[in-house]
């Protein structure tokens, strides 16, 4: 029987097991949107914003690892949809994105609500597809998904004219895919992985850092395994809090830009380096040749042989999906019986336990003030380390992901690779959704809520009680901490000088609003907020304004060159940022 | 280092965008590019000549690689291989030139395809280098129009670019 290519979408995505789909309507996906009214098997979330479907899409596939679907239509919605995809793309996130086109003989005619989205998608998106023929529909869709989900995930958009949706076909929906030219590699070499094993038992100073690859192919189980197995110490980066415990006393934290300061000094000092489903980007390892003066052994483990070799040259590069490489190199490991030598590995452990015994994280606990950071503890010690936490971009991004220990991967949601400000809460509701019973946080600013703000209309409506942590410090705090040190305190638009009432606007949009001024009322509202099970609680926390995020590793310098907080000044090797006289950067 | 990359690719609309795309969104150079189908009309073959240091050249072909459509990218360079590209020019010919146009062209083993009482359209190939070479042997002042296509490679021998 033929059905319309608007039924055949309906269809394919009901054979994908798709839950839900984030969208929002127009002309060009009208039909698709009428087959959706006749059909029950999967839900529609109506956003209030097309980059708040897609980012939705996306929280709701990372905590879940499921592809996050989207729907949008056709030129204004779909241009929307573009920091959303944008975002994915740069984490790897698996998604389709179905965008309405506008009827095919009308392409290219700049017709009304037209763009080309595949065109203007094309450097965000692991892939996309124009479709021309009804018939296509369904083997377009089963590509979309398959591309999406394997090798190195990401975004894929499938962009289909309106005419399309009418024209009708029969349904046959391919059971699989194979394309000649798309191969991902799975299992790793197995002399690569010998010759890392080997290397394992010759260092002194090994360190296991962790990236986002892990999260992204379940190796949680495996990443643990192998650090507890070998005794030695871990870092995770900003993608990858929770692959590996944060409260384990091995894991010496994130490192990086805003890292820790024992991560980053072993990251600098490490002599064998396993590098796994990370990429040693520019906010990880600052400037390449730095890191590389001290002398180490290098282990890539990633699936995109692309990232291997980008930045830094690697001695043994491993290309597979870090899962099944990992548990080649653990059955190795069992086999051998392989190790560290113990000597070096506690002289290594005293070292690091010095550098750890500084605690970098130390903030002034007795202030009047709200600190940020103290806001952050006060909810990792609340919500045991397992909460569902999503957060925007700024400071109160980096106090999240230093200050909350995630004890479980999947858990900590945010635009690594884009800073997308915005992300946040539409994130949460896709979390939320995803994991209907469990607690979601999304930690804020004032300025990055305001992003996307809109999209707390669409939580009344399906009921997502996000607790909304709104780190207030009326400023984009960020910037505002670049400016302060690389700018001379000249404050340019970086304050707010008007700011909503919270509190009203949460409650104009039928949710719980809370004001918290003082440090004495952090854990009790928190406490309160979390009682709320069944609402959304908007807890506006007035923070204090000229906190900054350290340590910090400022562009141009070396990881163990951190600006150190006031209590470490004495480590500081070179000036702090804000104390020399600075020219333009970057 | 200048490289000579040959790309087979799935001969489907946009394919030769993503390609396109690819080198300027990262910032490669491209000096040279063709395509064209194959005897397998499911599949178009491209020619690209690039510079860069072989980090750069490794990227290159890495991204490539990535492109869901590309099917298999090999470097020319890596082994034996013969380049040729093709140059349609067209030189004033008059006088005394006429003479030592038709002489160059000879020399180059260029072909003459068109005649008029003033000019002359040649065409020559080769490597780029050789119709680099006749461009500096002629007098730039005779030079009214040149196109070329840019490099095609295949490999020497046993070496085959094929699924
Ligand atoms: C869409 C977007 N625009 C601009 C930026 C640049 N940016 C990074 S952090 C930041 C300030 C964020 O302010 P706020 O949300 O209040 O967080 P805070 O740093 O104060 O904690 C800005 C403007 C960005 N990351 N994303
Ligand atoms: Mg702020």
């Amino acid at each position: 029987m033929e059905i319309s290519g608007a039924e055949i979408v309906i269809r394919c995505l009901q054979e994908e097991g798709v839950e839900f789909v984030f969208g929002y309507p127009g002309g060009a996906v009208l039909e698709i949107y009428d087959a959706i009214f006749k059909q029950d098997k999967f839900k529609h979330v109506l956003v209030r914003h097309e980059q708040g479907a897609v980012h939705a899409a996306d929280g709701y596939s990372r905590s879940s690892h499921k592809v996050g679907v989207a729907l949008v239509t056709s030129g204004p919605g779909a241009t929307n949809a573009i920091t959303g995809i944008a975002t994915a793309y740069l984490d790897s996130i698996p998604m389709v994105v179905i965008s309405g086109q506008v009827p095919t003989p009308a392409i290219g005619l700049d017709a009304f609500q037209e763009v080309d989205m595949v065109g203007i998608t094309r450097p965000c998106v692991k892939h996309n597809i124009l479709v021309k023929d009804v018939r296509d529909i369904a083997s377009a869709m089963k590509k979309a998904f398959h591309i999406a989900t394997t090798g190195r995930p990401g975004p894929v958009v499938v962009d289909i004219p309106k005419d399309i949706t009418l024209a009708r076909a029969e349904f046959h929906y391919p059971q699989s895919v194979s394309l000649r030219s798309y191969n991902p590699p799975a299992k790793g070499h197995p002399g690569q992985i010998k010759k890392a094993v080997n290397l394992l038992s010759d260092a002194k100073r090994p360190l296991i850092y962790i990236g986002g690859g892990a999260v992204l192919s379940n190796a949680s189980n495996q990443v643990t395994e192998l650090v507890k197995m070998l005794g030695v110490p871990a870092t995770n980066t900003l993608m990858a809090l929770g692959a590996f415990s944060g409260s384990d006393p091995q894991n010496l934290g994130m490192l990086g830009m805003h890292g820790l300061y024992e991560a980053n000094m072993a990251m600098q000092h490490c002599d064998v380096l396993i590098a796994i489903g990370a990429r040693f980007d520019d906010r990880v390892i600052s400037v390449p040749s730095h890191f590389l003066s001290s002398p180490k052994k290098i282990v890539h483990i990633d699936i995109d042989p692309s990232s291997i070799a980008k930045r830094v040259k690697v001695d043994i590069p491993i290309v597979g999906n870090v899962r099944d490489v990992l548990d080649e190199m653990l059955a190795l490991l069992r086999q051998t019986g392989a190790r560290p030598n113990a000597e070096h590995l506690a002289n290594w452990w005293k070292q690091l336990e010095e550098w750890r015994s500084h605690n970098c994280l130390k903030f002034d606990a007795n202030s009047d003030i709200i600190k940020p950071q103290f806001v952050v503890q006060t909810l990792y010690e609340i919500t045991g380390g397992d909460a569902f936490v999503t957060s925007d971009v700024g400071q109160h991004q980096m106090w999240a992901a230093q200050y909350y220990k995630f004890n479980k991967p999947r858990r900590w949601i945010n635009s690594g690779g884009l800073g997308t400000m915005g992300f946040g809460l539409p994130a949460a509701m896709g979390v939320q959704l995803a994991n209907p019973d469990a607690t979601v946080a999304c930690i804020t600013g004032e300025a990055s809520i305001q992003m996307n703000i809109q999209e707390l209309s669409t939580c009344k409506q399906y009921h997502t009680p996000v607790k909304v942590i709104n780190l207030n410090n009326r400023y984009l705090g960020m910037v505002r901490q670049w400016q302060e040190f690389f700018y001379g305190n000249r404050y340019s638009e970086s304050y707010m000088d008007a700011l909503p009432d919270f509190v009203k606007l949460a409650e104009a949009y039928g949710h719980v609003g809370m004001k918290i001024e003082r440090p004495a009322d952090v854990e009790p509202a928190l406490r309160e907020a979390m009682k709320l099970k069944e609402r959304l609680v908007f807890m506006d926390f007035i923070t204090d304004q000229t906190e900054n995020v350290f340590p910090m590793v400022q562009n141009n310098r070396g990881l163990s060159q951190m600006d150190l907080p006031p209590h470490m000044r004495h480590l500081q090797q070179g000036t702090v940022a804000k104390e020399r006289d600075y020219g333009n950067l970057s | 280092m200048r490289h000579i990359l040959s790309i087979l690719l799935e001969n489907e609309a946009g394919a030769l965008s993503r390609v396109v795309g690819l080198f300027s969104a990262r910032g490669y150079n491209i000096d040279s590019l063709t395509v064209s189908t194959t005897e397998d009309a499911t599949l178009s073959r491209m020619t690209i000549v690039t510079s860069g240091s072989d980090d750069v050249i490794e990227q290159i072909t890495k991204q490539l690689n990535k492109l869901i459509e590309v099917v298999k990218v090999i470097d020319l360079n890596e082994s034996d291989h013969v380049e040729r590209e093709l140059m349609l020019i067209k030189v004033r010919s008059t006088g005394k030139d006429r003479e030592e146009m038709k002489r160059m062209a000879d020399i180059f083993r260029g072909r003459i395809l068109d005649v008029t009482e003033k000019t002359y359209t040649i065409e020559l190939t080769g490597e780029s280098s050789k119709l680099d070479a006749f461009i500096e042997a002629v007098d730039r002042t005779l030079i009214l129009e040149t196109v070329r296509t840019g490099a095609s490679g295949i490999g020497r021998g046993e070496r085959i670019l094929k699924i």
